[in-house]
């Protein structure tokens, strides 16, 4: 893989409230949009996984009527296929029900084809064919804790999933519950919450029960982690044993977006909303705030963002792509998209007045392949 | 022995092969359960469309029996006689 811009494009998609749009660009500043893909059924997920010689979109969709479902496409939105038994299924004995999928993640390019879900009602799954077909997470869906996880307002769900690069630490966040950790590769859980304050309970301090709403690993130091908290940003540095705040220069410790960078240490993103009572951007301007140095400093970056916002950025709906300098995106629920081609510090907007944005993803795919799979443009309902 | 007729909306036809309506024989009366069990069987995609992995029929699909919605009647266990046509709509919600 290189980072010449002239050999690469550019996929960014976006998953709504009512459909699925993606987004194309060979230089980053100029955008074409298709869609709407899945036009009224809600895309709460994604992953894009680019390991392989064709880059595999899949996509978690709901609609109202007829459920939820994963889909994937090989050919960047032109075609969609539905494995015929269905991807994520409880297995019997569980009578459970799978209500929504929250996360779909690519495992590392070490191995190929294992892709982790996250799903409602709180539940992990691991696929080793490429997100085909899923197992449910018994260490997890078994937790003697599960009688006592909650249910954050959007739904009692596993919405981050963090691998280390041997595979086997596993730290899985979830609303309300938590960090939850493994050290055997998903087979046993436990939970690391010390320091993540949970301030909305009698005592403030519990071993889980905390409303985690995003974490993610640093890029280059093992064992470091980033929790944007319902109140509160953290950072780990020995693997969720300890949590210490990093909310100091920002001017809100609320919200729900926690990036970090594909390569360089220190470095994350965050978009501050004003309080759990008033989820507006502050002072109704928006901005991502970076940190460069795990969070010990925070710099503004708003150039190209609007005067005005009042709209909430969910945890989903932000992500960074893999190119040097890292490109980073985010939606707003009020339908704008905006895409940054140098970290943060300039952005601009792809698209607006989409319904509400709940999940991004964007991902470098080689120029021939875009141009030979061009026909994506074409919009598609759910597959048949 | 008279076939059932299970009626499909637009929106999914194209998961039973394009077809409006799937039809079952039978020759006596059956339960709805056991009528989406024979129509579906082939149609494992709209079977989920319809029904969870709990078996359980999705919030906002309504199936209708005599002009009456099943879980008015007796749900999934509604019995369905020979010869008569179950239609699938599905509810008004969203926004």
């Amino acid at each position: 893989m290189g980072f010449m811009a002239t050999a690469e494009s550019y996929v960014l998609a976006i998953g709504t409230k009512k459909g699925l749009w993606l987004a194309r660009s060979a230089d980053r500043k100029e955008w074409s949009l298709s869609g709407p893909h899945f036009l009224m059924s809600e895309i709460p997920s994604i992953g894009i996984d680019t390991r392989g010689d064709n880059p595999r979109i899949m996509v978690g969709v709901r609609s109202e009527h007829w459920g939820p479902t994963v889909v994937h496409s090989d050919d960047l939105g032109a075609t969609w296929t539905e494995p015929e038994q269905g991807a994520i299924k409880f297995p019997e004995d569980t009578d459970a029900a799978l209500e929504r999928i929250w996360q779909i993640y690519p495992d590392s390019a070490s191995r190929p084809g294992v892709v982790w879900a996250g799903c409602e009602p709180i539940s992990v799954w691991k696929s080793t064919d490429g997100g085909e077909h899923f197992e449910l997470n018994r260490g997890l869906w078994d937790h003697p804790h599960r009688s006592e996880w909650g249910a954050g307002y959007g739904g009692a769900a596993a919405h981050s999933i963090v691998i280390n690069p041997s595979g086997e630490n596993v730290h899985v966040a979830m609303s309300t519950g938590g960090v939850y950790r493994s050290l055997d590769g998903g087979s046993s859980w436990e939970a690391r919450n010390k320091g993540i304050s949970a301030y909305f309970m009698p005592d403030p301090n519990p071993e889980f029960g905390q409303c985690v709403h995003k974490i993610a690993a640093d890029a280059a130091v093992e064992g470091r982690l980033y929790a944007q908290n319902h109140h509160g940003v953290y950072r780990t540095d020995d693997n969720g044993e300890n949590w210490v705040s990093i909310a100091e220069g920002l001017p809100a410790d609320f919200g729900f977006v926690m990036l970090t960078h594909p390569r360089r240490e220190g470095t994350a993103w965050v978009v501050p909303i004003k309080a759990d009572g008033e989820r507006i951007p502050p002072d109704g301007r928006l901005a991502m705030h970076r940190t460069d140095d795990a969070g010990n400093t925070w710099k503004r970056l708003d150039v190209g963002l609007p005067d005005h916002e009042y709209n909430a950025v969910l945890r989903d709906a932000a992500a960074v792509d893999s190119a040097e300098p890292a490109g980073v995106y985010f939606g707003t629920r009020g339908g704008s998209v905006y895409a940054s081609a140098d970290e943060g510090e300039s952005f601009i907007e792809v698209a607006s007045h989409l319904p509400d944005v709940l999940c991004v993803r964007a991902a470098v795919v080689s120029r021939d392949l875009a141009a030979e799979l061009a026909t994506a443009s074409a919009a598609s309902g759910l597959p048949a | 022995m008279s076939d059932i007729t299970v009626v499909l909306p637009s929106v999914l036809q194209p998961l039973a092969g394009g077809q409006s309506y799937l039809t079952t024989p039978a020759d006596g009366a059956v339960t709805v359960e056991s009528l989406l069990d024979a129509v579906t069987g082939d149609y494992p995609v709209l079977a989920r469309r319809l029904r969870d992995e709990t078996g359980s029929l999705r919030r906002y699909v309504n199936i209708y029996v005599n002009g009456e919605e099943v879980r008015r009647l007796k749900g999934l266990d509604t019995e369905v006689a020979a010869g008569q046509e179950v239609l699938i709509i599905q509810s008004v919600a969203g926004g």
